[in-house]
């Protein structure tokens, strides 16, 4: 290692651990959030159409910073009339639920779009053929859609989930011991920033080089049978 | 909701939205500027020249933003040739870092845009140009550029539009765009409810003017027009 790490290797390798358990936490809060917009959105209710929609254009709109700000800062007060009707003494949100949250909320807005593609993008006939053969609407849905929306959603949820492993440095603004928190914390007692700024970005490096492997093999697993059309 | 609170304090948050402005145009048209050389080599045909773009590019789109943000603003300070050096003045002042990290970031986005729009643009029309007699420099200046900006327009609108919201993260070394405004008034009123939804209030509206904007570029360039293949 050229870099000399005053002895906070195991701090950082702890942080890269809470990074990961927050990507992953957020990916599975996004992509159930994901789903669910984007049936509502291709649902043939007005009402749901328009609830799915403004929820995408919303949380879009609106930096993730101040997401995790917001659902940090901003549920104080809630969490408090929460617990005076509970009954328990204190309750609050702990940066990591808060994190987790804020996250999934933006990853599934970004989401929404993406399987509302995907769903789209299954030919018409699929799904009435499904019903020629009697199938219900739930069972169209879990036997004929999904399975093939995920091969077709899988390169954009790809995408999604690095921006959301980089958006999770974002958390360490409300104190949750991530990378980038604890390299913050190495700063103050070796007073090298650059150098511990540098690691951090490496381990992001290496976390990002890991997922993109890691979306090649899902992607290939997902599209067997499926030969690529030569472009 | 206490409307009061939002209404006292929307000039100051007017003001942090001007900043959010200021730094947001400052950094995709400078990235833009940038970016253009670097996606023209990046579509290079030989490797050598596709290389040093490549790392630059990977680093930068690989990088939480808020890690390069403090590695320039909070990092070149470990270095006494950085301190000492003529662009100090400006390399301490969180305004310059923030635009430079901005810059350097998002050029990366944009250099990797262009570079798909070069490579969309038809062979056809390219080798039409090189039939016509125009040398190399001539069919990129004429025919492929003009090209891959209109194909890449939708994409370079949304980089616009990430970048306004990345631009929240200049609150973390004391900018007082609007994030930082936001957060500079909660500490003093204790209201994060009330003037965080003011805050996003503003980022949404910003956000649905650009689109706009966007849109009505979009049909003066005629890019519906130029996408039929």
């Amino acid at each position: 290692m050229i870099f000399d790490l005053h002895g906070f290797g195991p701090a950082l390798a702890a942080g890269t651990l809470m990074t990961i358990k927050l990507a992953l936490s957020a990916l599975a809060v996004g992509l159930v959030l994901g789903l669910l917009g984007a049936l509502a959105k291709t649902s043939p209710y007005k009402p749901l159409q328009w609830l799915g929609g403004s929820y995408s254009t919303l949380v879009r709109g609106i930096p993730e910073l101040l997401w995790v700000l917001l659902i940090y800062f901003g549920t104080v007060g809630l969490m408090r009339s929460l617990a005076d009707l509970l009954g328990v003494e204190s309750l609050e949100l702990s940066a990591f639920a808060a994190g987790t949250i804020a996250l999934g909320l933006c990853f599934g807005a970004y989401a929404t779009e993406v399987f509302r593609g995907a769903i789209l993008a299954i030919p018409k006939g699929h799904r009435e053929a499904g019903q020629a053969l009697g199938m219900s609407k739930g069972r169209i849905l879990w036997k004929l859609i999904l399975p093939q929306m995920w091969r077709i959603a899988l390169p954009g949820l790809g995408n999604l989930f690095m921006i959301l492993m980089k958006d999770t440095a974002l958390v360490s603004v409300i104190g949750l011991e991530e990378i980038m928190r604890r390299s913050q914390i190495a700063v103050t007692a070796s007073k090298e920033p650059f150098t511990f700024y540098m690691v951090a970005a490496f381990i992001y490096l290496g976390l990002t080089v890991l997922a993109m492997i890691g979306m090649h093999f899902l992607e290939k697993r997902a599209s067997r049978g499926f030969v690529r059309s030569a472009s | 909701m206490n409307w009061e609170v939002i209404i006292k304090w929307l000039p100051r948050l007017s003001e942090g939205a001007m900043l959010t402005l200021e730094l947001v145009a400052i950094a995709v048209v400078a990235g833009l500027i940038l970016a253009l050389p670097m996606g023209i080599a990046r579509a290079s045909k030989h490797w050598y020249v596709r290389a040093l773009p490549y790392g630059y590019i990977f680093f930068f789109r690989g990088t939480p933003l808020l890690v390069q943000l403090f590695l320039i603003y909070y990092g070149l300070a470990q270095f006494d040739a950085v301190r000492q050096g003529p662009l100090w003045p400006y390399l301490r002042d969180p305004y310059w870092c923030a635009v430079l990290t901005m810059t350097l970031h998002t050029a990366a986005y944009i250099a990797e845009i262009l570079r798909g729009a070069i490579q969309a643009v038809p062979p056809g029309e390219i080798e039409a140009a090189r039939a016509l007699g125009m040398s190399r420099p001539q069919a990129m200046l004429y025919i492929i550029l003009p090209r891959a900006a209109r194909i890449g327009l939708p994409a370079y609108s949304n980089e616009v539009i990430l970048m306004l919201k990345a631009s929240a993260l200049a609150s973390t070394v004391t900018l007082l765009e609007l994030t930082g405004m936001a957060r500079t008034i909660i500490a003093r009123t204790y209201l994060p409810v009330e003037i965080f939804f003011a805050a996003a209030m503003f980022y949404l509206a910003i956000t649905f003017v650009l689109v706009q904007a966007f849109r009505l570029l979009e049909r003066w360039l005629r890019v519906d027009a130029c996408q039929g293949r």
